[in-house]
């Protein structure tokens, strides 16, 4: 990180300590608000992201049944870590956060998605390389590597990848890394060293508080991402990603799920149209029985 | 081999979920026992000791249980895996928060909602929004498992298990309940219900969806759904949404009102017996999976539906 400081946080910092009287007093004491403040504006949030296949694209299984087909597919930021950037972004916006780092775990394409993070608001980015399909249980492991050489306040991730839709990462990242966990967050409120956090469960909302540092995962309700702006996406070019490879995080720990294979499911067929309601009600009634 | 199942329940009383894991358990292996963890849940265990096929019910309690906090489920669970091979969690919104940290704290991979037991080790699990199902084999010793309700029957009753209490683990320290807000209703749950009537976009304000989807359901004895619109336009609360994201449903019936049909709603409930759309898009993909269809405004096909089903002693 280079010494220039934002000049806004002096200006912050001048607005919770009016300054004393005397030049020395103030400037010694504007050093020692800076340090004090630094704790809190400090706080890095760490972003992880994944390119997957768009939410618009019907992912085809191959004949071979090896898995789906990803050939001349359009790929996209995972919408659910879209959302998770643009939180993050939101929390810095607020000045609660001082650094958003994002960092994908996947093959060199993936610095486009880093790229698109960065465009939206995150500071730098971390690829760590690999042709790897790695697992939830992997991709944790790594995660918590590079959390412990980064040391963020705040993981702030998607809920789920709309891939391989295990919902997991965010849980293991918190349990190898003993921090504190809030799924499927509609709201986030940072303050201090805790994290407040409504989070969608069935049956309606509940809010938790946790002790940083902390992972959250974030549901659909958190936010609507930003579209980048051209500018924005011009800034994010020069922004740094610094590509790694899985072995600088410790390695791949390996798969302990082997694909047998990967079929398509029964397909519905269409079933034919009604003409009216009554026509539905008798048809509901006497052919499916349903009612 | 053994089984550990972990109950769903509200600490009141016990969800169906809880059997038609057992389902899923009893297809691994002859001894399986379920955890009722929560607080004040010895009405929740007496009714799990009924399901049949179960060994043995072990009930662990304390406040951080009762919320069902992530980190604390997943320290009272993970020594208990001591004497498993395997635990199987309904992939509830609950499930889905411990159940990871579980397989983490005992360095497996999480095997989540899966749909169909294979073998000891083989599960079948939907991948891609439900557009794939993926055939994984596990090679760890001890499994961590979601399983997908609906993708089993319900275990039947007339076990008469005993129930023992388990220690509660380490709770969570770092993790403190502020506050609940439940939705509150009578009607049956989505989850389980036979019938299901969800409202999309096209309902256009949440009063809407009150006054047209609401009294349909009710006619029906059926649970309300909704699309992703709807819940983020505030027309309905986030439980109600049906989706990949949301609820996955299997009712005897479910009927989509001013739905259009993304795959993303599709992954929620195309495995319902029989599907009705209503919309006034006759091209809208919705019809692809519907039984059927009924292309027309809502604003006249509910109103008449209502009479319909008047008519006919509903
Ligand atoms: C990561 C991700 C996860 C998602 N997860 C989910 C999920 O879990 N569940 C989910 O539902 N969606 C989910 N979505 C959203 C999904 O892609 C769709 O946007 C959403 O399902 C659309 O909701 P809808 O059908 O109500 O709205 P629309 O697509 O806008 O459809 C409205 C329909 O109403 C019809 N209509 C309008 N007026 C009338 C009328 N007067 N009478 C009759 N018909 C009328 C229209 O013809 C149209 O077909 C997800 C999206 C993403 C990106």
């Amino acid at each position: 990180m280079g010494q220039t400081r934002p000049v806004r946080r002096f200006w912050l910092a001048s607005l919770r300590n009016p300054p004393r009287t005397g030049l020395q007093s103030a400037l010694g004491a504007l050093l020692a608000w800076r340090r004090s403040l630094k704790v809190w504006m400090s706080m890095k949030i760490l972003v992880p992201v994944k390119r997957v296949i768009d939410y618009n694209v019907k992912a085809r299984v191959k004949s071979d049944q090896t898995g789906v087909d990803l050939a001349n597919v359009k790929m996209s930021m995972n919408p659910f870590c879209e959302i998770a950037v643009e939180e993050a972004v939101r929390l810095k916006e607020k000045g609660l956060a001082e650094e958003i780092i994002v960092v994908s775990i996947g093959p060199i394409q993936a610095q486009e998605t880093i790229r698109t993070a960065l465009a939206m608001g995150g500071d730098r980015g971390i690829l760590v390389q690999t042709d790897a399909d790695p697992e939830p249980l992997e991709v944790a492991k790594l995660l918590k590597a590079v959390a412990l050489a980064e040391g963020p306040g705040l993981i702030l991730m998607g809920k789920q990848a709309i891939d391989g839709d295990n919902n997991a990462v965010g849980q293991m990242l918190s349990a190898l890394l003993d921090w504190p966990q809030a799924t499927f967050a509609s709201k986030v409120e940072l303050s201090g060293d805790t994290v407040r956090v409504t989070r969608e469960v069935d049956g309606g909302l509940q809010t938790l508080e946790l002790d940083l540092p902390a992972v959250v995962t974030a549901d659909l309700r958190l936010n609507e991402p930003r579209y980048a702006s051209l500018p924005n996406i011009m800034k994010a070019k020069k922004k740094t990603i610094d590509i790694k490879t899985a072995d600088d995080f410790g390695g791949l720990s390996g798969g302990h799920l082997k694909v047998l294979k990967v079929t398509e499911p029964a397909k519905r067929v269409a079933g034919v149209k009604v003409e009216s309601a009554a026509e539905l009600v008798s048809k509901l009634k006497t052919e499916a029985g349903v009612i | 081999m053994a089984v550990l199942v972990v109950a769903d329940h509200d600490n009141a009383s016990l969800k169906d979920n809880t059997h038609k894991t057992v389902t899923a358990a009893l297809a691994l292996s002859g001894d399986v026992d379920v955890l009722v963890a929560g607080h004040g849940v010895a009405g929740v265990a007496a009714e799990a000791a009924k399901i049949a096929g179960v060994r043995k019910v072990l009930t662990a309690q304390s406040d951080a249980l009762g919320k069902q906090i992530a980190e604390a489920v997943a320290a009272c669970i993970t020594p208990l895996m001591a004497g498993y091979d395997a635990v199987l969690i309904p992939a509830t919104s609950a499930g889905k928060n411990f159940a990871p940290r579980v397989a983490a704290l005992l360095d497996v991979a999480p095997i989540s909602e899966i749909i169909e037991v294979v073998g000891p080790s083989t599960f079948v699990r939907p991948i891609y929004a439900g557009n794939a199902l993926e055939t994984v084999e596990s090679s760890d010793a001890k499994k961590v498992i979601t399983v997908r309700a609906t993708a089993f029957k319900a275990a039947g009753e007339g076990g008469s298990a005993a129930v023992e209490p388990v220690d509660a683990g380490a709770g969570a320290p770092k993790t403190r309940f502020v506050s609940d807000e439940l939705v509150k209703s009578d009607r049956p749950e989505l989850a389980g219900a036979k019938i299901v009537v969800s409202g999309g976009r096209a309902m256009g304000s949440a009063e809407e969806f009150h006054r047209v989807i609401e009294p349909l359901a009710d006619k029906l004895g059926a649970a309300v759904g909704a699309s992703r619109a709807a819940v983020d336009a505030g027309y309905a609360p986030n439980d109600y949404q049906v989706g990949q994201t949301g609820k996955v449903v299997a009712p005897q019936l479910y009927i989509a009102v001013g739905i259009s049909g993304a795959i993303q709603h599709l992954a929620g409930m195309k495995d319902s017996k029989v599907i009705v759309a209503i919309n006034k898009d006759a091209d809208a993909p919705i019809f692809q999976v519907a039984d059927y269809g009924l292309v027309a405004d809502y604003k006249i096909a509910v109103p008449e539906l209502m009479a319909a089903l008047t008519d006919a002693g509903h």
